[in-house]
């Protein structure tokens, strides 16, 4: 981001970082990776980062809280599926945008309460999104193209005659979209519409006097969070879960999403991220962990209950000690490690990704 | 171009107002002067408050208010607390629906001020408490002052199509420029947020001021800040006015402040405007000194400025 | 030929049933008035509550001495609460506090299945479920207790936010936390009080919604039910939660039974939140509400 007197260098440590990333999921992981790797823990982890990607931009950025989520994982899933299967030699890739494109009408619809509404009362608009949406799907077996058990084989993921199917497959089909799309996001972020999120949600009145369009702005956000977390459904059922059905997108899952932005850290395209692979990975770790410590007495019911425990009380802890989540936790990290050379409040620094220690509120 | 240097050599300095025009005159190249209110060839003020009332229940907020305001003219609105001065800037910019009256905004009348299009109207304000957005860098903030302007889609700003970026490198011009003037140039970076008061509320300056409004309403601009962050600030509304030609309101307590930098001043009390003239006019007023000022000798000129 | 009985009867209950839904909402109420969170956890108080009761009862404590104990515990969870959520986050914005009351509530009721176990318990209460007859209209004679039982506790807080000193105090922080303060009231021992007034709603409540649905996991899902009643009633009205919940419950037996087999049924899950969005597009302050915090 340039102001007239300097301009940011083409070589940053930010861009590095994600350079060195994508080098190493797109040629080392594939390589080196068990079946077990993808299918449950990256895969997931993938759905689950551009789900909270999605939600971010609505909650984290724009201000606008959202408790139904999981309602468009499912519409984009069942949209996805109904139109590959409805409109003969579409390509799947444009089944999974009309998808988005669905899940994102639906979603302007059930935002536009936020015009009148904040807070609480938005909240409870969400949930009414969340429980018709679950009900109509399940109701009306046209969605599950009538089939009996209501729950669906996803037919695979092909992209221009290519089928990716196999564990690596789907990790490379679904990193490809979230990657995509997480780009896109970041030039949204650093526009003039992502600006109105957070202005918007910073300061209603101000933003209306200088002339920002509120209503446009709030439906904006509605629209392409539910896009994008409608794609984000469609990983989850033909990436991950390989059916489309209704179950996992109840309230439990809206919440999922809602902590992995909260544990990883709100208005922070990282802490989406940093907040999935936490989620993913901390009930594998508590198994493991609970097994050896506690052996037989430790079995699936303990399992969830502590896990339910364990997310409960981080959600807490994260609320009181580190309300910017995972991702200022990594940066205090990253601080220590690497401590600041420019002097308190001077010095022409560029902006990194990663040194940000008197900032406290707020991110880009 | 003397005076940008003399920017960027002594940072730290308090520019003298001359200084600071010669330094926006050369990074802007505009030569609009400010016109004396006085001799106003302009038939049309570029405010014009009729006869506003407003009540909150039983409470009498605004009685009968009549206002002018003139192209190039700062007038300040004191009185004490509670007189109605905050609900006048909120009923001019439409936040609030006044009972009975209207406002003019550079001749067009309204009953009920559509906030949505200040900005097309020239008008841009400041909020008493502080109303950045707090989750942007201070450039980023002072860019938003610009968003009535914007014409491009989100489309075309993620996908980088050629209006909408050189739209954007258009504004953050704009708003680099304002950011030096300022002494923003430090801090342009950073979340605002996380910035000292003083700093802050110029940045609530900036954003009002990068789209060159005509009329600029400042509500309490200097609250809480040190002797020598209100001479700056100071000599910034004055060289904007000077440069821009802007028209300025101006709420204040500072009396010191408002009788050097006004050219007239209005006074509030309980709602009504009991006078309404000079600087000198007004403080030489025996229903002001009851009012609010007290006795005139021992009003404290803060200096002179 | 319109049948009037069988619409009184879906009527009554479903007034009966939104009684049920008012004593949830009465937890709610109660926290949000002199506090200003709005407690998503009440639901899984209810569950714990109702678990541990239940627990009780069925290692032979008798009846009294289980709901006293169950009573004890949900004091201290009361005063543990205010203690290590409620006092570090003071400052913070309310959407932040029902963040952490989002996560309380998968705590407790993690808690409550790790010590209790996840099977379903009967609750037995005494009293029958067998249905008696008012000119000719079939009222149940449980959901009747229940309402009863409701009615009177709403009523007992009623009376005592308005007529006794505490309760003056609860409704004084309500107002203005900092003018409470300055006239001497301690926050913390009444946030103390508070929660555990809601802990002691939410194992009435407890009981006798697991008495209706059988003691299980699926108890705390009444939260959710509770939400709408509040935007109808207002979050801060005792006789807002009333009736809301009232109304709620009526709209909801009525519109699955007459509008429900349109839709092949389940239309229950939603009703509520449809009416409780219609309620708040057009009037947001609810019924009886007053504070019009967080409103555009």
């Amino acid at each position: 981001m340039a102001t007239p007197v300097r301009n940011t260098p083409l070589v940053t440590p930010e861009r590095l970082g994600v350079l060195l990333l994508l080098i190493v999921a797109y040629g080392v992981i594939p390589v080196i990776g068990t079946g077990y790797l993808f299918d449950a823990i990256l895969t997931p982890f993938l759905a689950l980062s551009l789900a909270a990607v999605g939600l971010n931009i609505l909650t984290g950025y724009a201000g606008q809280v959202s408790l139904g989520s999981a309602a468009f994982l499912a519409v984009g899933a069942f949209a996805a599926f109904n139109f590959n299967l409805r409109v003969p030699g579409l390509p799947f890739v444009v089944s999974i945008v009309l998808a988005g494109l669905t899940a994102a009408a639906i979603g302007i619809v059930f935002g536009l309460p936020s015009l009148r509404l904040r807070g609480f009362y938005l909240a409870v608009s969400t949930l009414a999104a969340q429980f018709f949406v679950q009900w109509a799907l399940t109701k009306f077996s046209w969605f599950s193209n009538d089939n009996p058990s209501g729950v669906i084989d996803a037919p695979p993921l092909t992209l221009a005659g290519f089928a990716f199917t196999g564990p690596i497959g789907r990790y490379l089909f679904s990193l490809t979209i979230v990657v995509v799309i997480t780009f896109a996001v970041t030039r949204l972020i650093r526009s003039q519409t992502g600006r109105n999120f957070v202005a918007v949600r910073d300061h209603e009145t101000a933003a209306r006097v200088i002339g920002v369009p509120v209503l446009g702005t709030k439906l904006v956000a509605f629209g392409i969070s539910s896009f994008i977390i409608g794609v984000a459904g469609v990983l989850w059922a033909f990436a991950y879960l390989r059916t489309v059905e209704t179950g996992g997108f109840n309230i439990d899952r809206s919440f999922q999403i809602l902590f992995i932005i909260i544990i990883g850290g709100l208005a922070s395209l990282r802490g989406a991220f940093l907040g999935a692979a936490f989620i993913v990975v901390f009930p594998l770790i508590l198994s493991r962990t609970g097994a050896a410590l506690f052996g037989g007495v430790f079995d699936s019911g303990v399992l969830e209950m502590s896990q339910r425990i364990g997310i409960g009380a981080l959600i807490i802890l994260f609320l009181i000690l580190e309300p910017r989540g995972l991702s200022a936790l990594v940066d205090r990290v990253w601080d220590w490690v690497r401590p600041r050379r420019a002097a308190a409040l001077g010095g022409a620094t560029p902006r990194s990704f990663f040194i940000r220690k008197l900032q406290p509120k707020g991110r880009t | 171009m003397p005076g940008a240097s003399a920017l960027r050599q002594r940072p730290d300095a308090v520019l003298t107002p001359r200084d600071a025009t010669a330094a926006l005159k050369a990074a802007i190249g505009t030569g609009v002067r400010a016109q004396d209110p006085s001799a106003s060839t302009a038939a049309t003020p570029v405010l014009a408050i009729e006869h506003v009332s407003l009540a909150f229940g039983g409470v009498t907020a605004l009685a009968d208010i009549n206002l002018d305001v003139w192209p190039g003219e700062i007038h300040a609105v004191i009185g004490p607390n509670g007189a109605g001065k905050s609900s006048l800037l909120n009923v001019v910019t439409g936040l609030y629906q006044p009972d009975r009256g209207r406002v003019r905004h550079g001749g067009r009348p309204f009953a009920h001020v559509p906030t949505a299009r200040l900005a097309r109207l020239g008008v841009a304000r400041t909020f008493q408490n502080l109303s950045l957005f707090k989750g942007l860098t201070v450039l980023d903030n002072i860019v938003m002052g610009l968003s009535a302007e914007v014409r491009s889609s989100f489309l075309g700003q993620i996908f980088g199509v050629p209006a909408a970026a050189r739209e954007e490198r258009r504004h953050r011009a704009a708003a680099g420029e304002i950011v030096e003037f300022l002494h923003l140039t430090e801090v342009a970076d950073r979340t605002a947020g996380g910035l000292p008061y003083g700093i802050q509320k110029r940045v609530e300056l900036g954003r009002a001021l990068v789209a060159k409004p005509k009329l600029l309403l400042l509500d309490e601009p200097m609250a809480g800040m040190t002797l020598t962050e209100k001479r700056e600030l100071t000599g910034f509304i004055r060289t904007a006015r000077d440069t821009y030609g802007t028209s300025i309101v101006l709420i204040e307590h500072d009396i010191g402040v408002v009788m050097g930098l006004s050219d007239r001043v209005a006074v509030l009390d309980y709602g009504r405007k009991i006078a309404d003239g000079t600087p000198d006019e007004v403080q030489a007023d025996q229903a002001v000194i009851d009012a609010y000022l007290g006795v005139a000798h021992d009003v404290d000129v803060g200096g002179g400025i | 030929m319109f049948d009037y009985q069988f619409f009184l009867e879906v009527l009554i209950g479903g007034l009966l049933s939104g009684i049920m839904y008012s004593l949830v909402a009465l937890g709610f109420v109660l926290i949000y008035k002199t506090s200003g969170v709005l407690n998503f956890a009440q639901g899984s108080m209810l569950l714990f509550a109702a678990l541990t009761f239940v627990s009780l009862v069925e290692r032979g404590v008798p009846f009294w001495g289980a709901f006293a104990a169950t009573l004890g515990v949900m004091v201290l969870l009361g005063v543990a609460v205010e203690r290590t959520i409620l006092r570090p986050l003071v400052n913070q914005p309310p959407i932040t506090l029902f963040m952490a009351t989002l996560g309380l509530s998968y705590v407790i009721e993690g808690v409550a299945q790790l010590l209790w176990g996840t099977q379903v318990h009967g609750l037995d209460l005494g009293i029958e479920d067998s249905p008696f007859e008012v000119y000719g209209v079939l009222i149940s004679q449980f959901d009747l207790f229940a309402a009863a039982v409701a009615g009177s506790l709403v009523a007992a807080f009623s009376l005592f936010f308005r007529y006794t000193r505490i309760g003056l105090a609860f409704r004084a922080v309500a107002d203005d936390q900092y003018a409470a303060l300055a006239v001497g009231l301690r926050l913390p021992r009444v946030w103390a009080i508070v929660w555990t007034a809601a802990g002691v709603v939410a194992l009435v409540a407890g009981l006798l919604w697991g008495a209706r649905l059988g003691v299980q996991f699926s108890l705390s899902l009444v939260v959710l039910k509770a939400l709408p009643v509040l935007v109808l009633g207002g979050f801060d009205s005792i006789a807002g939660a009333i009736v809301g919940g009232l109304l709620i419950g009526a709209i909801e037996k009525l519109s699955e039974v007459y509008i429900g087999p349109y839709f092949g049924g389940g239309i229950e899950g939603w009703a509520a939140y449809v009416v409780a969005l219609g309620f708040l597009l057009i009037r947001p302050a609810g019924l009886f509400g007053q504070k019009l915090v967080e409103r555009a």
